[in-house]
């Protein structure tokens, strides 16, 4: 009668996510000046990151899932970088 | 559905750039804006969200006709923490609307720094409310699978049963994102 349980893996990513944001709350009251921003983008990349490996199950996914997930992220990334780029060059 | 997700990805992606770029322009009207928000609610919302998400997740790994009482109760669970999501929502529109920061309804606030605030507020309600329809259609789906789940589960409704979990996820993250964009920045100083 184990078969409900849930996987160890699955409780570690939940347990860490609420570590993780336990962490970048704490860590968003200690001034560290413009540190303060990447902080909290990387410590959430890292959250979306174990949701997206462990909880949407991509660490067990072959290559063809992973170039669509990836696709999504590409583009986002093409969006963000030529998008900000007049706002952050312009003088 | 990752396609699907892809797109969802440059709809969020589209006003997180709007948000990047006037917060390049307005930063300390920004920070001021973030320190209004309700960091408590939305800290609470973030842990409700990631614990749902670990529910569906738990639901998908154990699913098999042996197990449908349980796999039922799981979405049922998640379900109940999408609502409760939603209601502490409420609460904190209904505050913001108390404190006059809703713009185009009643937004008032004094000072130099009124017009980055105003821009900050009105991202965070287009986002946050563009997310909350998110999260209602995600309840649907959910509620609709634990339904479909307790008659007759079969290999198909896991197919469906992931796909949902999929999406519910995706919902997850987006608010992981909006999370550090809204309520962190402007905390330390």
């Amino acid at each position: 009668m184990t078969d409900w349980r849930p996987p160890l893996v699955l409780v570690g990513a939940w347990l860490g996510l609420l570590a993780l944001l336990a962490l970048t709350v704490t860590l968003a009251y200690v001034p560290l000046g413009a540190g303060n921003a990447v902080v909290s983008l990387a410590i959430g990349t890292i959250k979306a990151a174990l949701v997206a490996a462990i909880f949407m199950e991509l660490r067990h996914r072959g290559g063809l899932t992973l170039v669509f997930a990836g696709a999504g992220l590409f583009w986002l990334g093409i969006l963000l970088w030529l998008g900000s780029m007049d706002f952050l060059t312009r003088t | 559905m990752w396609v699907f997700i892809a797109t969802e990805v440059l709809l969020f992606g589209g006003l997180i750039l709007a948000y990047f770029v006037y917060r390049h322009a307005f930063p300390q009207g920004f920070a001021e804006g973030s320190r209004h928000t309700e960091i408590v609610i939305g800290t609470a919302n973030t842990a409700v969200l990631l614990t749902s998400s670990f529910l569906v997740a738990w639901a998908v790994e154990i699913f098999s006709p042996a197990t449908t009482r349980i796999v039922t109760w799981l979405l049922v669970g998640a379900a109940c923490l999408g609502l409760v999501f939603i209601a502490l929502k409420g609460i904190e529109y209904s505050r913001e609307y108390d404190e006059h920061l809703v713009p185009g309804i009643d937004f008032q606030f004094a000072g130099p720094l009124a017009n980055g605030v105003q821009l900050f507020f009105i991202f965070y309600f287009i986002a946050t409310a563009i997310h909350a329809l998110h999260m209602l259609i995600g309840i649907c789906l959910l509620v609709t699978l634990a339904t479909i789940c307790r008659r007759a589960p079969t290999t198909r409704h896991h197919t469906a049963l992931h796909s949902a979990a999929l999406y519910w996820h995706f919902v997850d993250v987006v608010w992981i994102f909006l999370f550090a964009l809204i309520y962190l920045p402007g905390r330390s100083s």
